[in-house]
């Protein structure tokens, strides 16, 4: 029941997006048509051209015909590619998907890490840098990281690629676009490790700004945690400070960040947009750029909705998450 | 006595072992250089191919990526690197007397990559398909403009509906390609993933927006290549293009920024060739107020120094030009020139009441980063302007914001944009920038018109040509338009490489061989 109402919840937020970004793509200027001219084109020309879009149609009548065509699930196609939307969105989303899956897990481990460091060694050198780490990763923007990632080891250590999600010369038919998925099912443990050469960068500038704030979450509601009666028996039965953090505190100290972690990977998703650019990483974050630059609105409308939609999963994976673990969301 | 080993023990430490050990070793192991095996070339290209049909939609009017299409397809007629024309597809082609006709001559021997051979028929095919306005060539105005195509023998003869001076020279750039006929109607939509041309190169796998890569094709029919092999790595931001050469990702790249290519080829040990490429920056002028005043638009020309603009803003990767002409243009004429007079500018606007303390003002609009240095120029010629009594304020926008308002004709009275012209035609330039039923002029007055609209059908090149420096002539004189430079093309490569420039701007594959 309370899945069914957070799902019927999201029809009207969908709908809400898909009126105010079709609007506004059709009010912020920039005229597709325009940059389709070619030079020798007549004033009838640029009409046809029109007509053969639709935009020659007021803006509602361009809405519902668009609408109706969403409901059967055709979101058009593409002005500048000439290629249907839908195939252009799902041949990208999986890269996106994967790239910010290994991210989030980097993410991750090193949130965590850094959140119990800083507790176990409390008062000491290690608390300091992991604080000081944390911060830094705070304060510099994704795609920052990004650049000084190529810098560093693109340019002057050069041990990683710089660009793109494979080396070219790799030949691999995955029969699928998730490629990670499909170098470990068809055993191509070679292609596993040059897919994962060209994400370590821009799925450390990703994973950088979301580590450093679970980080934050992790130490404070692990020392919290640390001063709760059943923490303190476990002390009293002569545990180390350690196994007392790994085996009994930080269970119940992850809650706060598994439900950052959900937030997050909504912001991480939206983060891939500058940063596949950057490393010329063949994701949706890279065709919305591009599709944006061309102004290419069916495009645009289908990538915004694609966002929407793994917005709402998301979050309805968080909740799913934290009804899982508090019972007491679920009561009425 | 042994430790005893448990097999949770055991997972963990060979499971961390391999962590420390072989994961690194396979992820740091070093970016390969991508010409390593001699064999390969590398490119970090700055526009992703949208699609293989280079004959249809927006991108194929696009000349950034006809480097990609000309390494696979073969045009109708070829270019040289100094714009001048070869036989391509075609070995021979011309007008009939009267120019009702044109005539075609096939080149024999010639095959698809499938191995099949290119026929006049192909050819045919192809130059009809590109005239139907259904098949959505961007250039389908001109195509249109030949017709009922008949074949005989490697021959093809075409009437001509509407004489096209230009034909000829379309012919050797966009869209003017060579499909095959029966693959490319048998593919349908897989045409993307295996496309069929006849040109030096055969399509071996396409990452859409990430790389293609291409094979030699050993059945092409002009000279072999150096490289059996050549990626195009899609790389769209000047900074990642540095770092893909200089990572050894990439073995050449181009349009990158002129402080990099100095610091690459200086002291990085890199080759570089920088060229004078057929794309011009200028100054779009609308007929509106306050540029309806002649004296305002002469002092708007006459108080730009171009050359300190390229020799100080742009490191001298540029050339001051004074028409729509760059120097390789058949229309070019050395004898029109506007001097940098800023004392002369300031005279002509105290003849209509403007001074340094009474200024004219207007806007003027441009793009920020879309060229390079395109904002920063503005910046320093408004600078210019100031000094002799003209103030105006920048408006930066976007280049889709720049098409729809010069569609409209509601550009501010002045607008930075950058032109090219591949084929070097002056209708090309003069003729679609300055005629004003053309949606790409701003300046839309009868007089221009009543000079350009008599060469659209010229039929004696010469007296074209005459015509036009006639008309860059009148344009200069009356201050129309504010041509500032030519732009030069930095194309970096690692050593042990040398790269042939095109003047078109072309990076062809097929032009770089072994030093």
């Amino acid at each position: 029941m309370f899945f069914l109402k957070r799902l019927l919840l999201a029809l009207p937020t969908l709908f809400g997006v898909a009126v105010v970004v079709f609007v506004l793509l059709r009010v912020v200027p920039g005229d597709p048509i325009a940059m389709m001219i070619p030079p020798g084109a007549s004033q009838a020309d640029v009409q046809n051209l029109r007509a053969a879009y639709g935009l020659d149609q007021p803006i509602p009548v361009q809405f519902g015909r668009w609408l109706s065509e969403v409901a059967r699930g055709e979101f058009g196609t593409s002005i500048s590619l000439r290629e249907d939307v839908m195939k252009l969105v799902a041949g990208r989303l999986p890269a996106t998907l994967e790239l910010c899956a290994v991210a989030m897990v980097v993410a991750v481990i090193l949130g965590i890490a850094a959140g119990v460091v800083a507790v176990r060694w409390k008062g000491r050198w290690p608390e300091w840098l992991a604080d000081g780490l944390s911060g830094l990763g705070l304060a510099i923007p994704d795609f920052l990281w990004g650049l000084l990632g190529i810098l560093v080891l693109g340019v002057l250590w050069p041990l990683l690629p710089v660009s793109g999600r494979i080396d070219p010369r790799i030949e691999f038919d995955p029969g699928s676009r998730f490629f990670l998925l499909a170098a470990v099912v068809s055993g191509r443990f070679d292609v596993l490790a040059e897919l994962l050469r060209h994400m370590v960068l821009p799925a450390l500038a990703l994973a950088i700004p979301l580590a450093a704030a679970l980080a934050r979450v992790v130490k404070g509601s692990l020392a919290e945690a640390m001063t709760q009666d059943y923490v303190l028996v476990a002390r009293a039965k002569g545990y180390s400070r350690s196994r007392v953090i790994l085996r009994v505190a930080l269970r119940n100290a992850l809650i706060p960040a598994i439900t950052l972690t959900g937030v997050q990977f909504t912001f991480l998703v939206g983060g891939t947009v500058l940063v596949e650019t950057i490393f010329s990483f063949p994701g949706i974050g890279n065709l919305a750029i591009g599709a944006v630059l061309q102004r290419d609105l069916p495009l645009i409308q289908g990538l915004v909705l694609v966002f929407a939609v793994l917005f709402i999963a998301i979050n309805l994976c968080v909740d799913a998450t934290y009804v899982a673990l508090d019972p007491r969301v679920r009561r009425p | 006595m042994p430790t005893p080993v448990s097999r949770r023990s055991f997972l963990l430490s060979t499971g961390g072992l391999a962590a420390a050990t072989g994961l690194p070793a396979a992820l740091f192991h070093g970016a390969a250089s991508a010409a390593a095996d001699g064999k390969t070339l590398t490119i970090a290209y700055n526009l992703p191919l949208p699609t293989w049909d280079p004959t249809a939609g927006a991108s194929a009017a696009n000349p950034a990526v006809q480097s990609i299409y000309k390494a696979v397809f073969d045009t109708y007629i070829d270019q040289n690197p100094d714009l001048s024309f070869r036989p391509g597809m075609l070995t021979k082609w011309g007008w009939n007397k009267d120019r009702t006709k044109i005539e075609l001559e096939v080149r024999a021997g010639a095959k698809w990559h499938d191995g099949s051979p290119v026929t006049a028929d192909d050819v045919a095919w192809s130059l009809e398909r590109a005239g139907d306005p259904k098949s959505g060539n961007p250039i389908q105005f001109l195509w249109g403009k030949i017709g009922n195509f008949k074949v005989s023998g490697q021959k093809v003869t075409a009437d001509v509906k509407e004489f096209e001076p230009a034909l000829f020279k379309w012919m050797a750039f966009l869209t003017a390609y060579v499909l095959p006929r029966k693959a490319f109607t048998a593919a349908g939509a897989g045409w993307e993933d295996k496309p069929v041309g006849s040109g030096p190169y055969m399509v071996e796998k396409t990452e859409r927006n990430a790389y293609v890569r291409l094979k030699a094709f050993p059945g092409y029919w002009g000279p072999k290549p150096a490289f059996e092999t050549v990626i195009f790595k899609f790389v769209p931001d000047a900074t990642s293009r540095v770092a893909e050469l200089e990572s050894g990702g990439s073995d050449l790249t181009l349009e990158i920024p002129f402080e990099e290519y100095n610091r690459l080829t200086q002291t990085k040990g890199f080759g570089g060739v920088t060229t004078p490429v057929s794309d011009i920056g200028m100054i779009f002028i609308s007929n509106r107020e306050p540029l309806l005043d002649e004296n305002v638009r002469l002092a708007m020309i006459q108080s730009v120094d171009k050359k300190a603009i390229v020799d100080k803003l742009l490191l001298g990767f540029g050339v001051p030009i004074d028409t729509l002409q760059a120097p390789q243009y058949a229309a070019f004429d050395k004898t029109i020139r506007t001097k940098y007079d800023p004392e002369g500018a300031k005279a002509l606007l105290a003849r209509s009441g403007y001074s340094a303390a009474n200024p004219v003002k207007f806007t003027i609009q441009t793009t920020r980063g879309m060229k390079a240095k395109d904002y920063e120029m503005i910046q320093a010629i408004v600078g210019m302007w100031r000094k002799v009594g003209i103030e105006a304020s920048i408006e930066v926008y976007e280049i889709a914001r720049h098409f729809e308002l010069r569609a409209r004709h509601e550009l501010a009275p002045a607008a930075f944009y950058n032109w090219g012209n591949a084929i070097g035609d002056p209708s090309t330039s003069t003729g679609f920038a300055m005629f004003s039923h053309s949606p790409h002029s701003a300046w839309k007055t009868e007089d221009v018109d009543a000079k350009i609209g008599p060469l659209w059908g010229e039929k004696d090149e010469t007296k074209r040509i005459l015509g036009y420096r006639a008309v860059d002539k009148y344009i200069a004189d009356k201050g129309l338009v504010l041509p500032l430079l030519q732009y030069v093309q930095p194309v970096v490569f690692r050593k042990g490489l040398k790269f042939t420039p095109h003047i078109a701007g072309f990076v062809l594959p097929q032009n770089v061989t072994r030093a």
